[in-house]
């Protein structure tokens, strides 16, 4: 035993991880040696870093556990830590146009989200309580800073102390959580906890583990009733912040919750799934309803995610290896929907400054017609209109959520997207039926290829779909 | 005919005129005419192509003809597509009227005009789409996708309260549409499946399940169909919409609802079908009365048709439902001559509407002092709406009231009243627009159908008339796979241990 831990743990499981430490290192010396100026090298070498990493992850991935089965790397952390990098590294590309206009030169910023990615990907691999824990805590004190990073703003600020504040509060419900799950299994890792439960139902200890643990995951996806921060961050963070925080931090999350609920709970499948259900039907229904009076686009995207979490729980309240594959796609399909429609939002620039007001779109069709156009075919995705992404997405959740018998949730979210249909297609008509207020500035370069990239996924994934099926079904196979 | 898929290259054709029109720079006069001749010569091939679908059709099989089937989404669904006598002709009335749609617009629609008419061709793929597919997601994804071109049409062409219109239209049919797609999941798990020509012939779900089955999928065609109580989107969506848009809705968009029941809820759901029949008979009866009426106090022209589409739609419901051969093939037929029918009237006032820009009654009156050969054209339709033996509408609503005489007299004499109340509404509309004298000095300088206009109208014409003559060229075509449908349903019937008044009527 003492041998074991003495020796020296795999590391190839960990190399991207590895990688992506040792860069952010490395360029936080640069930063703070080089100053101010050194910000574009330090983006630059930031999403080679990421994109470096993804490679590895795509071409050679190094299955297996490490550091006595707490790390995991399997095809589930694969797939999920690629889409992780690509919200990462398209976050960072965004943000540079914006840097450039608004002076938000700040060399931290890349490294900063560099980090979280680190965090994200443990929470992906992670197998056991205490690293998952550790990964959360590395993503979230990354992501806190990152939410005040324009401190001359008092929002950004407040939006920071805010995210800071509910964000530790969870983070004591989580470990509050995990301490009961240790206390009636007696283990940590999650093949240990496994093999305690034997029983069809939980103690009652044991639920009250899991629910203070989900109630903490929950503030990290802004499931409701957990959600209240997001608005407010979302609005107040500087916009390549939120869109960052739209992305990649809800995948990672996300897969964490999947993980955890799946392996070491599968047992009691019937104790948790009525609180995902609760969870997943409140998300949706205020994700629907609360979005339709807003006025700020940055809300409205915050509403729209919260709406969409709920959806996706939606699958992972089925439990089956089905539902699993449809979370997968439908996270595949929000990730690219979310960086498309923050791509547009970053471009709302006029010679004044950036516009945040959705009336602000008004007659975009008229005077940039394709960025009106790329926009509406993400705004129909979320509706979740067919052929487009979203639609698959949905219809996977749902199809498992069928078959797993929640015929009721399944109604209750088609028409709660029938509701959110409404505030989607509000933003499509002010593009295109109302008239032009005024022009945005040309679209940057990183900008167009994001949007073009996302919107080209999330349009023509219908053609050929058999890429990505496939890796969610391989991705949700190795949990079961 | 099978080795060169000629559903999908129908389906497609559409989409590489949208490539071309995508090729053409610039704003000015020149380029507009060339998006329109290039839209036009697209769905002009596009209908010639899909004759070849009628050529190679055989009257006789009862199945599926023309199959396509490919992989798409590994074994959850297909893409498979095929027509079957039920299905053939709306191909046809599609692609047929598409070509006139384009001409209506030739001259109404100066304000971006390329995107109208990308929308256009992308809606025509999607009709042809949902009458072709034989997946049921398949058929999901046309069906719905169709509500984007149609949302944009009516939301950035269309009249003073077109923001209104295009949300309650888009709106009221995605919640139709989703209830719909859960019953599809729900259908996946019991059967397997969602291959369409596997569920009418193999699959048979349990009664109860049926009930809910049927109530999801009604909800969907009830919407689109429409149907009283849920028919208020389309007066407010045809009012608002462009000419060309109103056509689309009326002829092709609305069958899509008669299409839905005679292709899945009559014979997938047999037993519940059989048990809703007094439900659907009572909403197709207030349908045929009230929206008459209602269509009598209208001040707007194409709000008044829009109500008597309504009530038209009433019979075909009604055909449906009686689930007897005169029935079924009644309402196909009554379908497709309302397709020619209302197209027609909706492009007749799009000939006024064009000349004066306002579409209330009370705006016209004497036209056929000055334009003696729009009072023929807008003549023959008002005749043929009504029902006049001779035109194609007649057969639809003869064969329907024959066939829901044999299952319940009373649903066939009050869906009667209904013929004299269209005969009231649309003749009364008539002489108001048409006869009288002509007062308005706004109205003295009208001119008469020019070229396009009658070559839109031509054709409509000759066709109302022939079928109205000739309607076996329709039913040879339906009879074979409507007697399956209707064997299929007894058998289902029978199985189930209920008596069916009606099983021993289907002679033909």
């Amino acid at each position: 035993m003492t041998a074991e831990l003495l020796a020296m743990p795999d590391l190839m499981p960990v190399l991207p991880e590895i990688l992506l430490i040792i860069g952010a290192m490395v360029l936080l010396m640069v930063g703070a040696f080089g100053g101010e100026k050194s910000t574009p090298l330090v983006t630059g070498i930031c999403v080679a870093l990421l994109t470096v990493a993804g490679l590895i992850l795509l071409v050679s991935p190094h299955y297996g556990e490490t550091f006595n089965g707490a790390f995991v790397q399997d095809a589930f952390s694969q797939y999920l830590k690629v889409l992780v990098l690509i919200g990462s590294g398209f976050a960072i590309a965004m943000s540079v146009a914006y840097a450039r206009s608004q002076n938000f030169d700040r060399f931290e910023y890349p490294i900063l989200i560099v980090i979280a990615t680190v965090g994200m990907m443990l929470m992906l691999s992670a197998n056991d309580l205490i690293s998952m824990y550790l990964g959360i805590e590395l993503q979230s004190l990354a992501l806190y800073v990152v939410a005040a990073i324009n401190r001359d703003s008092v929002r950004s600020t407040e939006a920071g102390l805010k995210y800071f504040v509910l964000g530790a509060l969870s983070s004591g419900m989580l470990l509050y959580g995990m301490s009961f799950i240790y206390g009636f299994t007696g283990h940590t890792d999650f093949a240990g906890i496994a093999s305690a439960l034997t029983e069809e139902r939980a103690s009652l200890g044991l639920v009250f583990g899991i629910v203070f643990m989900l109630a903490g995951i929950a503030f990290k996806i802004s499931a409701v009733p957990f959600h209240m921060w997001t608005p407010d961050v979302y609005e107040g963070a500087p916009t390549p912040v939120t869109a960052f925080f739209a992305a990649a931090p809800k995948v990672a999350a996300f897969g964490m919750l999947i993980r955890v609920l799946v392996e070491p709970l599968g047992q009691v499948t019937t104790d948790w799934q009525q609180i995902v259900v609760f969870i997943a039907i409140a998300s949706m229904g205020l994700g629907a309803f609360a979005a339709i009076g807003q006025r700020n686009i940055k809300r409205l995207m915050a509403y729209s995610s919260i709406g969409n979490m709920g959806y996706a729980l939606v699958g992972l309240a089925a439990g089956t290896e089905a539902g699993i594959e449809g979370v997968i796609v439908f996270m595949t399909a929000y990730l690219a929907m979310t960086l498309g429609a923050f791509a547009c939002i970053l471009s709302m620039r006029r010679k004044e400054g950036m516009v945040e007001e959705i009336s602000d779109l008004a007659g975009l069709s008229k005077t940039n017609l394709p960025m009106a156009v790329l926009l509406a075919v993400i705004m129909f995705s979320l509706t979740g209109l067919p052929p487009l992404f979203g639609f698959f997405g949905k219809f996977y959740v749902f199809i498992a959520a069928v078959e797993a018998g929640l015929v009721p949730l399944v109604v209750i979210g088609l028409v709660a997207s029938v509701v959110a249909a409404y505030y989607y297609l509000r933003v499509i008509k002010v593009m295109f039926f109302d008239d032009a207020t005024g022009e945005f500035l040309p679209m940057s370069g990183e900008m167009k290829i994001v949007l073009g990239l996302s919107s080209a996924v999330v349009g023509l994934f219908f053609i050929m779909p058999e890429p990505i099926m496939n890796a969610a079904a391989n991705a949700a196979s190795v949990l079961f | 005919m099978n080795d060169w898929s000629i559903l999908s290259i129908t389906t497609f054709l559409p989409l590489v005129g949208v490539f071309f029109i995508l090729l053409v720079r610039g704003d000015d006069p020149d380029a507009k005419t060339n998006i329109r001749r290039v839209a036009l010569i697209t769905t002009t091939f596009t209908f010639i192509t899909s004759l070849f679908i009628w050529g190679g059709f055989t009257n006789e099989n009862p199945g599926f003809q023309m199959v396509e089937k490919y992989n798409w989404f590994g074994d959850t669904f297909t893409y498979h597509m095929g027509v079957d006598g039920i299905s053939m002709l709306f191909v046809i009335l599609t692609t047929f009227l598409m070509p006139l749609c384009i001409l209506a617009s030739w001259e109404s629609i100066q304000d971006r005009v390329k995107e109208y008419m990308i929308a256009f061709l992308v809606l025509e793929t999607l009709m042809i789409g949902v009458f072709c597919a034989l997946d049921l997601v398949l058929f999901y994804v046309f069906f719905e996708a169709g509500l984007i071109p149609m949302f944009l049409i009516i939301g950035v062409w269309g009249g003073p309260r077109r923001v209104y219109a295009s949300y309650k239209f888009f709106l009221y049919t995605l919640l139709g549409s989703v209830l719909m797609l859960a019953a599809i999941m729900a259908m996946y798990w019991q059967a397997g499946t969602l291959d369409i020509p596997t569920l009418l012939n193999e699959s048979e779900f349990p009664a109860q399940m049926q009930t809910w089955l049927w109530l999801a999928f009604f909800a969907s065609f009830a919407v689109k169909m429409p149907m009283w109580p849920v028919h208020t989107w389309l007066p407010d969506a045809h009012v608002e919409a462009p000419t060309a848009g109103s056509v689309v809705l009326a002829a092709i968009l609305l069958k899509m609802g008669g299409y839905g029941f005679l292709r899945f809820s009559l014979p997938m759901f047999p037993i519940a079908s059989d048990m809703f029949a007094p439900f659907i008979f009572t909403l197709s009866i207030v349908a045929i009365i009230y929206t008459s009426l209602v269509a009598l106090a209208q001040e707007d022209i194409k709000k008044l048709i829009a109500y008597s589409s309504v009530a038209h739609m009433g019979f075909v419901t009604m055909g449906i439902f009686s689930a007897n051969a005169q029935g079924i093939e009644g309402a196909i037929f009554m379908m497709l001559a309302h397709g020619l029918i209302s197209g027609a009237l909706f492009l007749c006032v799009g000939v006024i509407y064009d000349r004066m820009h306002t579409r209330q009654i009370s705006a016209y009156g004497g036209l056929v002092n000055n334009m003696p050969r729009y009072a023929v054209a807008f003549m023959i339709f008002t005749m043929a709406n009504v029902g006049l033996p001779g035109t194609a509408g007649f057969v639809g609503e003869f064969l329907t009231m024959v066939g829901v005489f044999q299952v319940n007299t009373w649903v066939a004499f009050f869906a009667a009243t209904g013929v004299i109340l269209s005969a009231a509404y649309a003749l009364f509309l008539y002489r108001r627009v048409v006869f009288g004298a002509l007062e308005k000095e706004s109205l003295k300088s009208m001119l008469d159908l020019n070229a396009r206009e009658k070559l839109i109208l031509a054709p409509l014409i000759i066709l109302t008339i022939f079928f109205g003559f000739y309607p076996a060229a329709v039913l040879d075509v339906t009879s074979a796979s409507v007697d399956a449908l209707i064997s299929n349903y007894n058998a289902a019937l029978d199985a189930s241990g209920l008596a069916h008044a009606a099983a021993a009527v289907s002679s033909h």
